[in-house]
Formats: structure tokens, C-alpha cells, sequence
């Protein structure tokens, strides 16, 4: 057979070649014996819940060894199915109607299963399958038969199949699964999530079409950062995929050991990469990507999960958790973000048309000072012993940063007479993230100590576009050339005045941006934890004046085409792949 | 037997781990509780029962308790469930 490509979804990257297994589960047949009586049956039906209590409990273990405890979680859902009491009471009305326990389970499970599938949510498709990977499993069980899946495969291979349960996926000799390939399934599917923490390529959606023509040992290249299946491939196919693996997995080796590197430009400039964050959890993992500090603590959670407003001793605990998760690295604290698009249930908004351009953010603080003052109180007081700074958000003007700031002089005097310990140093800088900030940078500039530009709400306001309305979604470009003018005069003005300007809006983890952002002179660059290896080595690329002439490049450029076509191709020189779909 | 109503705050609703959390607490008491829904009712000690009401973000539910340790079960999955199970509620 010639060489056959076939393409599905990139479900988990890395690419694997060798020979293909075309898994066929198992058939199960309910034998038609006549039913003992009721007791004896239900007696065996619990017996196999234990049975499969116990088989599930050992594949937890082995999947904790290789993954990580939400993936393990999946089966312990399936324990907590096998041992559920609404499935043991379906069963028992079927026993009690005079059928065998293998069809009771059977008829049961499919019960459960199709209850699940008709509830209109996604989640409950995969809990669809859940149940009928259980019901299948307690039938096998009854059924005195092994589980064999793990035994099957005789070598290396790569597992083909209509579509694999989450026993099926996890069961598998991890030393003989070279990858995954499903004609079935999507990006949510158990075999993509599984695969993904197992860190094993897959490929699932591939269609029954092409399934059909992959037989047991045809070799086979499966792409699965790509989305493709090579069957049958030639020689100069093979030696192709083998050049672009090694390529990848040594970017893949200089992009993490990079990673708690301080970042740094190829010509030695530091500059900060950070993370951010909503509590301390996230602060964990951000500490394990290396970030070097948080651009960005949201306070709002601790706002929006109760019927009142926190209290003072609550918001002191929460962030001296995060504090002391981020081991001494500087902390930039932002105050209360929310707006009548997501109210808490104890502060009154009127219906607002427009959410976005309502009572928000900074606005809602300065009206309601008790509010603001209780969060400002507990900052100080945790920030003692660690490096914390203050934003505010939304600043519009002068004015605001006024009153925000006299505001927070009357806290540092009320906690001064109160004899309260708080932190005297604590840095107070704004968020630059409407045009009006940055129109007036350089007198904001001269009143705080740092900016920080908040990227999707300055791109909105800016180039007037709400991003959830679909019709006019496709006109927010984040590397408008509207926007990046923006960017440097806030940078700029900020350095006129001896602070400094981060980032902490999505344009600053984008691979695309990051070069322009970092000629512009940005000096701090915030982004979601699982983002900043990249960025890290990414900013490694570049010595400062090349950064400096792809900045002047872009600023020069006038259509956002231009601008991403110039970054397509800057990206291709260092070696990164254009994302699929980009130009 | 006792009752309360609460609204369920948690972004997704009683399902995945929170609905599992919520089940492990409830078979922590020997009583019988049920959770209602509007018109729907289920066994709060069975996973698919708790599935099965389809509890979204901001839903209202009913948890009644009946047995020797009534208060203290609805106490405690009250506390679960206005905890947030434990997870903050950032979008």
C-alpha cells in the first residue's frame, strides 16, 4: 500500500512512528441463563461492585504514578458509580422482575447512562460514557472474564481504535503505547485528556472512513501536535517526521530548561516574567513555571463567593497565603475588578446597558469606601515581611488616583492609631487600560510608582469593540496598530518619569507580541503560569536592538495584516511554528 | 426531619468534583438526605442521583435530612456548598 494521510484533531502533541494495534474491546454477551433467586443475585452484583471497586482502585495508582490527581480522579468517579445506591436500586427492580443479574447490570447501567445523556450539557456526555464503562466492566466481572486490554499489545505500538474508554486508555502498558488514534472523540474526550497528562501523542475525530483502512502492524506516523495520520509512509516521509521530532523535543529540552532561568535578552537585558493568578494554588504552580513574580493577584473570587462582602481577618489570611506561596518575589496586588456584567448579591446595581462602560471596578470603590478601605486595611497588614504592590483598575484620570491614594493615606493613619502592624513600602501603581490613561500618562506617571497595561480591556475600549458580540468579534486585533501606538506611549511616558511599565493583559504571554512588546523597552511581562517557558526562552532570542528594530518595524506598519504577516516571519527565523490558521 | 435552601454558587453547578465532594459528605451521616431541585428529587449519597438534577451555577436546591444526625448533616453540606467547595469563583 502507498503512503495514505489522514487528518483529525491534535488532541495531545509529540509525534510517534511504528507499527499500528487496532483494538476491538472485548465482547460481552449476557448469557440467557434463568435467574436464581433475588438475594443470590443482588448478593453477586455487590460482589462485583467490590470486585470493581477494587480493580479500580489499583488503576488510580497506577495513573497517580504517571500523571497527575485530576486525571486519577476519573476513576474514582467510577468507583463512586460502581458503589452508587440509585444504580444498585435499578438493578435490584430489574432482579426483583425476574431478570439475571447480567442483564440486570446491563439494562441498568444503560438506564443510568441514557438518564446522563439526556441532560443537554457536555459535561454529561462524558459521564454518559463514564457509566457505560462502568456497566461494562461490572458485566465482565460477572462474566469471570480478565481484563486483558494491558496484556494485548506484544510490542511498541500505536493504538488504533473506534473510540477507547477511560479503562481503555489508562489500561494500556504505558511502554507499549507509542500513541493514540480514535475515529471518534473530540478535544474534551477521555482519551485526549488522558493522553495529554499520560503525555502520550494522540490522535482522535478521525473518522470511521479512515479507520477502516488501518489494519494491525501497517506502519504508521501519527502528528499528534499536527492532527495528522500517515499510513503506510515513505521513506523520505519518515526520515521528514524524524527531523521535525528531534527538532521539537530539543526546542521542547532549551524552552524548559530555561525556565527558571531568570528571563533575559539574548545580549544579557533582564526584564520580569510573571504570572497571574487568583490564589494560592495558581501561586504554586506559577513558582514551578518560573515565574519570576505576579504581574497580576485578582482579588474578585473572594468578593463574588459569599452573600457578603469578605471580611477584613478573611482577605488577611487569603493573601498571605499567596504572599508566602511566591517565596519572597514581589506580589502586585490588584483591588477590587468587578461590574454589573458578574454583581455580588450585596451590592445594588441598577440594570445597566452597558456593563463595561457602567459602575465598575475603581468607580464602585470610590463610591463605597467602607468596601474599599476593608481591602486596602488587609493588604497593608499582610503585605508585612513580603514585597507587595497595589493597583488600581480602571483608572480613568487624575482625579481617581487622587482620591484612590487618599483613601489609602487615611487607611495607613487609621491603622497607625489603631496600633495595627501593616507594611510601610508598598509600591502603588494604576492600570493603564483606557484610552484616557494612556492619553494622560504622563501626569499619572508623575503621581504613582508603575503602570501596568491591561491589554483586552484597552484593546476593547479602544478600538470600540465588544468581544462577545460575534457579529463584531473578529475586529478586536490585539496587535491593532492602534493599540500598539497606545503601548508605547504608556511605556514611553512612564520611562520619562523613572518608573516602569508591565503587562498583564493576553498580548503578553502572545508569542507574536512578545518580541514587539520587549523592543518597546516593556519591562515586566505578565501572563497565565503556563505560558511563561515560552515566553522565557522566547525573549532569549532576540538581542535588545533586534527587539528595538521589530518594534520600530510594527509601529510603522498600518494595517494589523502587515503587522502579523512582519511577526509571522520573525517567528519563523527563531524557529516557531505560525500557529495553524494564521497566514 | 429538617431542611434548608441554598443557592448553589460553584461555576459549574454540582457536578464533577464538587457533586463528588458533596456525595462523600453526605454518606459521612447516617441519615437520610435528600436534595430537590424545583419538581426533581434525588438521593444525596448517590452520584448519579445528584447528576441526575442537573445543578447549574446559581441554582436553588433543597437539602432535607431525616435521622439522628439531621443538623449536623445539613450543617455540613450547607458549610460545603457556601465554602464554595473550597474553590474560588474567578471566571
Amino acid at each position: 500500500m502507498s503512503e495514505h494521510a489522514f487528518t483529525g484533531i491534535a488532541a495531545a502533541a509529540g509525534i510517534a512512528s511504528g507499527p499500528a494495534f487496532t483494538y476491538r474491546p472485548l465482547k460481552l454477551e449476557v448469557p440467557t441463563r434463568s435467574p436464581g433467586p433475588v438475594d443470590q443475585e443482588l448478593a453477586r452484583f455487590d460482589a462485583a461492585c467490590e470486585q470493581a471497586a477494587r480493580e479500580l482502585e489499583a488503576i488510580k495508582a497506577s495513573v497517580l504514578e504517571r500523571a497527575n490527581a485530576e486525571t486519577a480522579a476519573i476513576f474514582e468517579a467510577h468507583a463512586m458509580i460502581a458503589a452508587d445506591p440509585m444504580l444498585r436500586d435499578a438493578v435490584k427492580a430489574r432482579l426483583e422482575a425476574g431478570q439475571n443479574v447480567e442483564a440486570a447490570v446491563v439494562d441498568g447501567s444503560n438506564e443510568m447512562a441514557a438518564m446522563l445523556a439526556g441532560m443537554e450539557d457536555e459535561y454529561f456526555a462524558a459521564r454518559e460514557a463514564d457509566m457505560r464503562d462502568v456497566g461494562r466492566r461490572l458485566l465482565r466481572i460477572l462474566l469471570g472474564v480478565a481484563d486483558t486490554s494491558a496484556d494485548s499489545l506484544q510490542q511498541p505500538s500505536i493504538i488504533v481504535a473506534q473510540d477507547l474508554t477511560p479503562s481503555d486508555t489508562a489500561g494500556f502498558r504505558h511502554e507499549m503505547t507509542l500513541g493514540f488514534c480514535t475515529a471518534a472523540g473530540g478535544l474534551t474526550s477521555h482519551t485526549a485528556i488522558l493522553a495529554r497528562t499520560l503525555g502520550i501523542p494522540a490522535v482522535v475525530g478521525l473518522g470511521k472512513e479512515a479507520l477502516e483502512q488501518i489494519q494491525d502492524e501497517m506502519p504508521m506516523i501519527l502528528d499528534g501536535s499536527e492532527g495528522k495520520v500517515i499510513l503506510s509512509p515513505s521513506a523520505d516521509t519518515l526520515e521528514r517526521y524524524q527531523a521535525i521530532r528531534a527538532e521539537r523535543d530539543a526546542r521542547m529540552v532549551m524552552v524548559e530548561a530555561r525556565a527558571l532561568r531568570k528571563a533575559m535578552t539574548a545580549d544579557g537585558r533582564a526584564v520580569e516574567v510573571g504570572a497571574n493568578i487568583g490564589d494560592a494554588d495558581s501561586a504554586r504552580d506559577a513558582v514551578q513555571h518560573g515565574a519570576e513574580g505576579v504581574g497580576l493577584l485578582r482579588t474578585e473570587f473572594l468578593y463574588l463567593q459569599d452573600t457578603q462582602s469578605p471580611s477584613e481577618e478573611k482577605q488577611v489570611a487569603a493573601y498571605r497565603r499567596v504572599f508566602e506561596a511566591m517565596e519572597g518575589r514581589p506580589v502586585i496586588v490588584r483591588t477590587l475588578d468587578i461590574g454589573g456584567d458578574k454583581p455580588p448579591s450585596y451590592l445594588t446595581f441598577d440594570a445597566e446597558m452597558n456593563p463595561f462602560l457602567g459602575w465598575r471596578a475603581i468607580r464602585i470603590c470610590l463610591d463605597d469606601v467602607p468596601l474599599f478601605k476593608t481591602q486596602l486595611r488587609a493588604i497593608l497588614r499582610a503585605a508585612i515581611g513580603h514585597r507587595v504592590l497595589i493597583m488600581y483598575p480602571m483608572i480613568g484620570g487624575i482625579d481617581e488616583l487622587r482620591a484612590a491614594n487618599g483613601i489609602l493615606a487615611e487607611v495607613r493613619t487609621e491603622l497607625e492609631l489603631e496600633k495595627l502592624d501593616y507594611a510601610q513600602d508598598v509600591p502603588v501603581g494604576i492600570m493603564v487600560e483606557t484610552p484616557a490613561a494612556v492619553a494622560m500618562a504622563d501626569a499619572l506617571a508623575e503621581e504613582c510608582d508603575f503602570f501596568s497595561i491591561g491589554t483586552n480591556d484597552l484593546t476593547q475600549y479602544t478600538l470600540a469593540i465588544d468581544r462577545t458580540n460575534e457579529r463584531v468579534a473578529k475586529l478586536y486585533q490585539p496587535l491593532h496598530p492602534a493599540v500598539l501606538r497606545l503601548i508605547k506611549q504608556t511605556i514611553d511616558a512612564s520611562h520619562r518619569h523613572g518608573k516602569w511599565t508591565g503587562m498583564c493583559g493576553e498580548l503578553a504571554g502572545m508569542p507574536k507580541a512578545i518580541p514587539i512588546l520587549l523592543g518597546m523597552g516593556l519591562d515586566e511581562f505578565s501572563m497565565v503560569p503556563l505560558a511563561i517557558p515560552e515566553a522565557k526562552w522566547l525573549i532569549g532570542q532576540f538581542t535588545h536592538a533586534d527587539a528595538k528594530r521589530i518594534a520600530d518595524e510594527a509601529l510603522n506598519l498600518r494595517t494589523t495584516a502587515e503587522i502579523e504577516q512582519l511577526m509571522s516571519q520573525v517567528l519563523g527565523e527563531v524557529g516557531v511554528p505560525a500557529p495553524s490558521g494564521a497566514p | 426531619m429538617q431542611s434548608t435552601t441554598i443557592v448553589v454558587r460553584n461555576k459549574v453547578g454540582l457536578h464533577a468534583r464538587p457533586a463528588s465532594l458533596f456525595v462523600k459528605a453526605a454518606m459521612a451521616h447516617t441519615a437520610a438526605i435528600t436534595l430537590t431541585k424545583g419538581d426533581k428529587s434525588g438521593n444525596a449519597k448517590s452520584i448519579l442521583g445528584i447528576l441526575s438534577l442537573g445543578v447549574q451555577q446559581d441554582d436553588e436546591i433543597t437539602i432535607s435530612a431525616d435521622g439522628a444526625d439531621e443538623t449536623e448533616a445539613i450543617a455540613a453540606l450547607t458549610e460545603l456548598i457556601n465554602d464554595n467547595f473550597g474553590e474560588p469563583i474567578a471566571s
